[in-house]
C-alpha cells in the first residue's frame, strides 16, 4: 500500500522499468562525454577514472549495473509478450523469473565490483 | 486482446512514425540486451575500472577494429533507445510549451552525443597491438 493505493506487480514492474531507464539514460549522457574526453583530454579522463575506481564510485556502478540488469530482463519480458501474446498468460511467472535471474547473476557480479573496497 | 503488455507502451495503432519508433524500441532493446550487458561485464569482470586509462583504451581496446565497431554499434543503439525512451517519459509528464522546449533540448543533447561519441571512436589514432 502506498498512499492508500494497492500497488500491483504490473505497476511496480512499470515503475522500476521507467526509473531504471531514466537513470541509465543519465549515466549514458555522462559516459559518452567521458569517453570523448579519453580522446580529447586524456589527463582529465584519467582523473575521472579515479572516481570510477573509488569505493563510492563502485557503489554507484553496482547500482547502475542492478538497474541495467533489471531493465534488460524486464524489457525482454515486455518484448516477449508484445510479439508472442499467448505469453501474457505467464506474465506473473516471467516477472518472478526475472527476479530469480536478477539475484543469481547480480549478486556475484556485485561482489566482484565491490571487493576492491575491502581489499580482496 | 493482449496488445497491452502491462509495462511497455501499447503498440500505436494506425502506423506511421509512432509505430516505427515502437518497433525500433524493441529492436534496439534486443540489441542492447547483448551489447550493453556484455559491455558492462567486460568493463567490470574482465578488466577492473581502475585499469581503464585513456592509454589502455587507445592501445588495447581500440587497437582492435572489432571493438571499435562493437562500441560504435552500442553507441547507436543506446542513443536511439535511451533518447526515444526518455521522449516517451517527457511526453507523459508535460504539455504545451514546456514539452516542446524539453523535447528540443533532449534531441539536441542526443545529436551532440552522436557527434562526439562517433568522433572519438572513429578518429582516435590506431596504435597497433604490440
Ligand atoms: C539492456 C537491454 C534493454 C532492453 C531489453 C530494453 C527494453 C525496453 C523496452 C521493451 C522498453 C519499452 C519501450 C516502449 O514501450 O516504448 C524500454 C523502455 C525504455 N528504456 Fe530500455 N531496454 C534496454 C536497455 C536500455 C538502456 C541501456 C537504456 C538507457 C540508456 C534504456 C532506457 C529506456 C527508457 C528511458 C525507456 C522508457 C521508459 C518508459 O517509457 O517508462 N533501456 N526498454
Ligand atoms: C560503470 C560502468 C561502465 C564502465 C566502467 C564503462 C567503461 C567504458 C570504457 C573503458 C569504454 C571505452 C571503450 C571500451 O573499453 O569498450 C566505454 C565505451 C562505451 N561505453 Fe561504457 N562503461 C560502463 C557502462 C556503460 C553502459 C551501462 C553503457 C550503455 C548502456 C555504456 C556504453 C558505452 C558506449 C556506447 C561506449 C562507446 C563510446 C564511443 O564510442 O564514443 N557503457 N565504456
Amino acid at each position: 500500500m502506498i498512499n492508500g493505493y494497492r500497488i500491483g506487480e504490473g505497476m511496480l514492474a512499470w515503475l522500476f522499468h521507467r526509473i531504471s531507464g531514466v537513470a541509465i539514460w543519465a549515466f549514458v549522457v555522462l559516459h559518452v562525454f567521458d569517453i570523448y574526453l579519453a580522446g580529447s583530454n586524456p589527463g582529465l579522463y584519467n582523473d575521472l577514472l579515479g572516481f570510477y575506481a573509488s569505493p563510492f564510485g563502485r557503489i554507484l556502478e553496482t547500482l547502475l549495473g542492478a538497474g541495467l540488469l533489471y531493465h534488460a530482463l524486464n524489457g525482454a519480458r515486455i518484448i516477449i509478450m508484445d510479439f508472442w501474446p499467448v505469453m501474457t498468460r505467464y506474465n506473473r511467472i516471467m516477472w518472478y523469473i526475472c527476479w530469480v535471474i536478477f539475484v543469481a547473476v547480480g549478486l556475484p557480479v556485485a561482489y566482484v565490483i565491490l571487493k576492491p573496497i575491502w581489499g580482496a | 486482446m493482449s496488445r497491452y503488455s502491462r509495462v511497455g507502451r501499447p503498440k500505436p495503432q494506425g502506423g506511421g512514425l509512432e509505430l516505427a519508433i515502437w518497433y525500433m524500441m524493441r529492436l534496439t532493446g534486443l540489441a542492447l540486451f547483448v551489447l550493453a550487458l556484455s559491455h558492462f561485464l567486460i568493463v567490470h569482470l574482465v578488466v577492473d575500472p581502475s585499469q581503464q586509462s585513456a592509454d589502455w583504451i587507445q592501445t588495447v581496446r581500440w587497437s582492435s577494429m572489432f571493438w571499435r565497431a562493437f562500441d560504435w554499434l552500442l553507441l547507436m543503439m543506446v542513443l536511439f533507445h535511451a533518447f526515444m525512451g526518455v521522449r516517451t517519459v517527457v511526453i507523459d509528464y508535460t504539455r504545451g510549451g514546456a514539452r516542446s522546449a524539453l523535447l528540443m533540448a533532449l534531441y539536441l543533447t542526443g545529436i551532440v552525443l552522436f557527434v562526439i561519441g562517433t568522433m572519438v571512436v572513429m578518429t582516435m589514432p590506431v596504435v597497433p597491438k604490440a
